[in-house]
Formats: C-alpha cells, sequence, structure tokens
C-alpha cells in the first residue's frame, strides 16, 4: 500500500470520526431543549387561573359537564365529595377534564390538608369511567387500605383518601 | 358552598395536572444511518489496524464486524418492536466505542501474541445479548423500583463474592475477581448497576423525608438517622468491602455514584462538600495505612522520579511510557497499527485510551472523548425526560456511573489523579464490564422510550374503550372462573364434611366470600364493590406472586402477556395530560 493511501485513510479515520459526531449532534437538534413548549403552555394558562381565582369560588374544579359520554356506555360520576377532612361537606361537579388534588393551591381542588402532598393525586376521566392515579406523594393515596401503586379505575360510591381528607365520587 | 358552579377553566385545570414536553418522533430510521456508520467505523479501525490482513488472515476482521453488524442489527429490531421510543442515538455511539476498543485489543494483540481480541468479540456478542434481552423484558423501568431492596442485598453479595476463599482471584495485589470454571469475572462491575438500582429507588422514596425532617444545625439541616441509614449501610458496604479488596477505583466510583445520587435527589451542595471531605480524609488515612495507596500516590506525584520509575511492582513506568505514547501521538496520531502502544503494560485494559492517544492523536481521543459525552448526555436527556422520579434518579445515576469510571481512567492515565485500575468503559478488554456497561446501555435506552414516547391524553378514543373494556371483560371472566372453582371446591370440601346440607351452604358461602375478599373497600355500593372485590380475588388468584391487587397487576404486565393488563397499562401511562393531544401521529 502506498505513502499516500496510508495518510489518506489515516485522516479519512479521523474525519470520519468527527463526521459521525457532527452528525448526531446535528440530528440531535433542538431535542436537547428540555420542555420546549411549556413556556407558551404555562403563559397561556396563568391569566385564565389568576381569573378562575378571582371569582367568588376559590375551587375552580368545576368544568361543565362535556355533552355525555360518546359511546353511550353509562354514564361517568359527576360529582365529587369530600367526606372527611378540612373541606368536609364539600362536592365538587367533574366535567371532562382531569382534577389535581393536593395541598398546593395550584391544585384543581386544593385541600388544605397538612398530610396532603403539593400535588397528591389525580383523577382522570378516561371512556366512562374515573381513573385515580397517585402522583408520587409522600403519605399515599388509599382506596380502602390499598396504597395505589398505579392508576385504578374509581366507581361512585368508592371511598378513598387523600392525605387525611377523604373523597368519594356520586354519579 | 356545596356545589361550586363552574368557570371556564378547562386549560387552567388540565395545564395544572400536565406539563407538556416537546414533540418526539421514533426516529429509528436515524438509529440505522448512525448505526451503519458506528458498524463502518469500528470495521474499519479493525481493518486499518493491519490493511494486510484483510486478504489473508481475515477470521478477526470477519468475527468482529459479524458480530457489530449483526449485534447493532438485531438490538435495533428490538428497539423497534418494544421501544419504539428510545433515544436513536445511544445505540451509534455504543457501537462505535465498543468497535474502536475491539479494533485497539486486536492491533496490541498482533505485536504482544496474546489473544485478547477474540474473547472481546466473543463477550460483545454476550453482552448485545444481554442488552437485547433487557430491552425486551424491562418494558417499564419502573418494575426495578419494586426491587430496591433486593439490589441492596445483592450489590453486598456481588461485592463480597471476591473475598470469598476458593472462589475469590486475588490478581495484581486487588482482590476484585472471582474464577468459575477457568473464566474470570469481576462482580463489582455489576454492582455499579444494582447500587445504582436501589439508590435511585431508596431516594425516589425517601427524598422528601431526607430533605425536610431532621435536625437544623445553622444553615445545615441534617436528616433523621433512620432516614440516611440505608444508604450508609450500602455506602459502607462498598467502601469497607473495597478496602478489602484494595481496589481504589471501584472504591471512588461508588462513592461518586453514591454523592451523584444524592445530590441529584437533593439537590443541596453541601453533601457534594461534605463528600469531597470525606474522600480527602478517607485518602490521607488510607495513604497513612495502606501501603499500595501511598505507593500509587508516590507513582502519581513523584512519576518522573528514577527512582519511582523503576521500582518493582507499582512503579510509574505504566503512567510515564503512557504519557510518552501520548506525546509521541501529537495532534493527528501516528495512524492505527503504527505506533508502539504495546510497550505500555495493560495496554489494552486500562491504558486504552494512550494507545488510542498515541494511534489517534489528540484529535482521536478526543472524539472518543465526545462520543461518551454524547452518551452520557443522552442519558441526562433521558432522565430530564421521564416522569417519574425512580426513573430520572436511575438515568442520571447510571450516566453518572459512566462518566465517573471515564473520568478515573482517563484522569489517572493523564496524571490529573493518581492512576486507579478501571476498565475505559465499553472499550477496554474484559468481558464484566462489557456486559454491565452494555446492560446499562439498555437501561437507559428503556427509560429514554417513556421518556420520548408521546402522551396521549384527554377523553378515551373507541380503541382505548375497547381496551379497557376488554380488560374488564377479561377481569369478570376471571372472577367467573374463581368463583366458580371455589363453589366447586367448597362443595367438595362441604360435601366431604356433612354430606346432604352442602348444596345451600356453598351458595351463600360465595355470595359472601366475594364481598368480605375486599374489606379495604368499603361496599357502599353494591355493585362496585361486588365488581371490585371480584377483581382482586380474580388476580389474586391468578397473579403469579401469590396475592397481588387490582392496582399491582397492570404495572408489571410483562410477565402475564395478557393483552387486557396491557392496555391497563398503557391507559395509565396515558393519564390526563391536557386535552388530548397526540403529540404525534403514533398512537392516535
Amino acid at each position: 500500500m502506498s505513502e499516500l493511501t496510508v495518510t489518506l485513510l489515516r485522516f479519512g479515520f479521523l474525519a470520519l470520526l468527527w463526521i459521525f459526531i457532527f452528525s448526531i449532534v446535528a440530528s440531535q437538534g433542538r431535542d436537547l431543549a428540555v420542555g420546549g413548549k411549556l413556556p407558551a403552555a404555562l403563559t397561556r394558562s396563568r391569566p385564565e387561573r389568576r381569573r378562575g381565582g378571582g371569582s367568588s369560588a376559590p375551587e375552580t374544579a368545576a368544568v361543565p359537564p362535556a355533552g355525555g359520554v360518546p359511546t353511550g356506555q353509562r354514564a361517568r360520576p359527576q360529582t365529587l365529595v369530600v367526606l372527611e377532612g378540612p373541606l368536609r361537606g364539600r362536592s365538587y361537579p367533574l366535567g371532562s377534564a382531569p382534577v389535581l388534588l393536593g395541598r398546593s393551591p395550584e391544585a384543581t381542588v386544593p385541600l388544605g390538608d397538612d398530610y396532603a402532598s403539593g400535588r397528591h393525586a389525580r383523577l382522570f376521566p378516561q371512556g366512562s369511567r374515573w381513573f385515580l392515579e397517585d402522583l408520587g406523594s409522600t403519605n399515599g393515596t388509599y382506596v380502602g387500605q390499598q396504597r395505589l401503586s398505579r392508576a385504578v379505575p374509581l366507581d361512585a360510591g368508592t371511598p378513598f383518601r387523600v392525605g387525611k381528607t377523604v373523597l368519594e365520587l356520586r354519579p | 358552598m356545596s356545589t361550586v358552579p363552574a368557570p371556564s377553566s378547562v386549560p387552567a385545570a388540565s395545564s395544572a395536572a400536565g406539563t407538556a414536553g416537546p414533540v418526539q418522533k421514533p426516529r429509528r430510521f436515524t438509529e440505522l444511518l448512525l448505526l451503519v456508520v458506528a458498524v463502518g467505523i469500528g470495521v474499519g479501525a479493525n481493518i486499518l489496524v493491519d490493511p494486510e490482513r484483510l486478504a489473508s488472515e481475515n477470521e478477526h476482521i470477519l468475527a468482529s464486524g459479524l458480530v457489530l453488524g449483526i449485534g447493532s442489527l438485531v438490538l435495533h429490531v428490538v428497539l423497534r418492536l418494544r421501544a419504539k421510543y428510545a433515544d436513536p442515538y445511544v445505540l451509534p455511539v455504543v457501537v462505535a466505542l465498543n468497535g474502536l476498543g475491539i479494533a485497539m485489543i486486536h492491533r496490541i494483540d498482533l505485536t504482544t501474541d496474546q489473544a485478547a481480541a477474540g474473547s472481546q468479540v466473543l463477550w460483545t456478542a454476550i453482552a448485545m445479548a444481554a442488552a437485547g434481552l433487557v430491552l425486551w423484558f424491562l418494558k417499564d423501568h419502573r418494575v426495578l423500583r419494586r426491587i430496591t431492596y433486593i439490589c441492596l442485598v445483592l450489590s453486598g453479595v456481588l461485592l463480597l463474592l471476591p473475598l470469598l476463599p476458593g472462589l475469590g482471584l486475588e490478581l495484581n495485589g486487588a482482590r476484585i475477581w472471582i474464577s468459575v470454571g477457568g473464566r474470570t469475572f469481576q462482580p463489582g462491575e455489576v454492582a455499579k448497576i444494582t447500587l445504582a438500582v436501589f439508590f435511585a429507588g431508596y431516594l425516589s422514596t425517601n427524598r422528601d423525608l431526607i430533605l425536610l425532617a431532621g435536625k437544623k444545625i445553622g444553615p445545615v439541616r441534617l436528616p433523621r438517622f433512620r432516614d440516611m441509614a440505608p444508604m450508609f449501610a450500602a455506602w459502607l458496604i462498598a467502601i469497607g468491602v473495597l478496602v478489602f479488596q484494595r481496589d481504589l477505583g471501584s472504591a471512588i466510583l461508588f462513592f461518586g455514584l453514591f454523592l451523584a445520587m444524592i445530590y441529584l435527589a437533593t439537590s443541596r451542595l453541601s453533601w457534594i462538600v461534605i463528600g469531597l471531605l470525606l474522600v480527602a480524609a478517607g485518602g490521607f488515612f488510607a495513604s497513612q495505612v495502606f501501603g499500595h495507596v501511598a505507593a500509587r500516590l508516590d507513582s502519581w506525584l513523584n512519576a518522573f522520579d528514577p527512582e519511582v520509575y523503576n521500582r518493582a511492582p507499582g512503579g510509574s513506568a505504566q503512567i510515564v511510557q503512557g504519557l510518552f505514547g501520548l506525546s509521541s501521538g501529537g495532534m493527528f496520531g501516528q495512524g492505527l497499527g503504527q505506533g508502539r502502544p504495546d510497550l505500555v503494560s495493560y495496554a489494552n485494559s486500562d491504558m486504552i485510551i494512550t494507545a488510542f492517544g498515541e494511534e489517534l492523536g489528540l484529535i482521536g481521543v478526543s472524539a472518543i472523548l465526545m462520543l461518551f459525552f454524547l452518551f452520557v448526555t443522552r442519558g441526562f436527556r433521558a432522565a430530564l425526560g421521564t416522569r417519574d422520579a425512580f426513573g430520572k434518579l436511575l438515568a442520571a445515576g447510571l450516566s453518572a456511573v459512566i462518566v465517573l469510571q471515564l473520568f478515573v481512567v482517563v484522569g489517572g492515565v493523564t496524571r490529573l489523579i493518581p492512576l486507579t485500575g478501571l476498565t475505559t468503559p465499553f472499550m477496554s478488554a474484559g468481558g464484566s464490564s462489557l456486559l454491565s456497561n452494555w446492560i446499562i446501555a439498555a437501561i437507559v435506552l428503556a427509560i429514554s422510550h417513556t421518556a420520548r414516547r408521546p402522551v396521549v391524553t384527554g377523553p378515551a378514543t373507541e380503541e382505548d374503550l375497547a381496551e379497557v373494556a376488554a380488560y374488564e371483560a377479561a377481569l369478570r371472566e376471571a372472577a367467573a372462573r374463581d368463583a366458580q372453582e371455589r363453589a366447586e371446591r367448597r362443595e367438595r370440601r362441604a360435601a366431604r364434611r356433612t354430606g346432604d346440607r352442602a348444596e345451600d351452604d356453598s351458595a351463600r358461602d360465595t355470595g359472601d366470600d366475594a364481598t368480605a375478599a375486599q374489606p379495604a373497600v368499603p361496599p357502599t355500593t353494591a355493585q362496585a364493590a361486588a365488581v371490585d372485590a371480584a377483581a382482586t380475588e380474580a388476580l389474586s388468584a391468578t397473579g403469579p406472586g401469590g396475592r397481588r391487587t387490582a392496582a399491582d397487576i397492570p404495572h408489571g404486565s410483562d410477565a402475564d402477556g395478557g393483552t387486557p393488563t396491557e392496555a391497563m397499562s398503557r391507559l395509565t401511562d396515558q393519564g390526563g395530560h391536557g386535552p388530548r393531544s397526540t403529540e404525534n401521529g403514533g398512537a392516535s
């Protein structure tokens, strides 16, 4: 093999290494940006939340019930009732949007419960049912004695506990 | 105050519940293209170390090319099937590093009459297979969280294995190998994965307690002892065993992992300061007490002293020869196969970086470091993207392991820190290191899949509803089957016990059992309770590990393989994040 070929191959290999690296970096592009869409989403929702908080009702959980379940199965429970805890006796109408439960004032149902985490649990609708999911809370979310480790479907009349607050869905 | 009227706060409600991430595509085609280049780099390097061999003795070139090519193709297919949204850059980077490593080991074999390259190729195949298996079975990395404490025990056992007489093997003053059937293995390499899993699991659970509970002394809040005890147990195991095994490199690695993960979990800089003080104290103590540590320090500080250079064991010849190699490499290197990296002892394991420095020059070594940097950034990217604390900590911790190991190795060979015997990840000769690093890559890939997977939320589609219906039907079916079995069993027992009054009772007992089985749920609505109880019953009957709960089952559905549970797990992963936005075409 001639001297020239050896030299060419030697530099060619180094070039190949760097071409590989640059193609990775170029192809990553904006993927390195974390949560690039987040600021837009926040700016959009903040004023609305403030408006909601300014009204006479601090709990902005309620969403007008959407026009029924599209598939015509049995209806989802539409009320969230607090059975025990600081907010005892209150009820919240549910719509088709997920509901965040927690101590944080940002939560859709701010519990005012010292035993609840800021973002404690979430109720979200899927089809004809509500699912309850723990959001990695410190004290856990319990359905009966059972601490949740995954989202579970929740039926009307099944009490669940978030911190010291016990809640229940009603039709 | 009973019912709150509804202001129009749909966006507020939904945005409170979730965060929007950037749009992600599977990008498997990008990965395939990059893989072709990566395999090209590996095969090219193997050819370039001795181009004359391409014509005559090309077994090694063929074998390494086939293993790298087929291995990456298989992993690519596994990713397409099981983790479609996994990071597209991790696999090509790892394949390129592995190929370069094989080439350099082969190149050193050629001048020193060793045969390390063959076993390295074999171990590459094994490690790629292991990575494929991990990717295939670890569909949800959160399964690992359940074995947090098993991992602690496992780490202890793995680290203690080399100390067992008969099994352990002492090489070069360090007792970190075990010998099974003539083959040696370094259990400590696997222990870095299990320790990372333990730290991630423990810290993600107890993060708040460590941060918030405990006394405050001045500006520093000290965590309660019982919150930190398992962590310190892990730390003591790692450090204690490694003092007895006399392997400084691994001790630094484990302690660094401990520090990195506790900092990641709590974001308190004070931990790093305390840790570095502990390292300094430990280092001083070790240099006073252990002869081999003192020798290492001496050959680091006085490397060019002829007396130190020529000292029989533990001299600085290795470091200095490595530095000479780096300097003769210069900017562009001697060219693959043109230098004399074999003059350095352990050129194909501990000192492989200087071998590359000699043959590829500063530009080539920078490229290699850049590849590691890319791997680690992709790991941290996966950590940032994934939504659960455990996954975050695990991905970041595993990336930290790689970067720490690289730092200890490269810092050692360039005389920035004392040289300690650690392998360069993915490159050095050594099967256990290759195996565990490939498994780390596989776990990072699995986590990046959950991080990049689109989150589909909002009202369910027909398809989702069908899945839920199928899941519920399966539950009901299982419940019915279970109830039937129970009835039969009861009937048989009753028949055995009293003969004729069996029939009435069995019917009633079955009914009672279904509701009594779930004391957890107060039966307010008879129907709901019945369904729930039946579900729990069915699951505890079908689940492999005895009693499992309705909440548990959908989680680790891999073992069951049934569509209903899988459908459930998909659904719960999609949990409400804003209005239904199919962030990219995939799942709608």
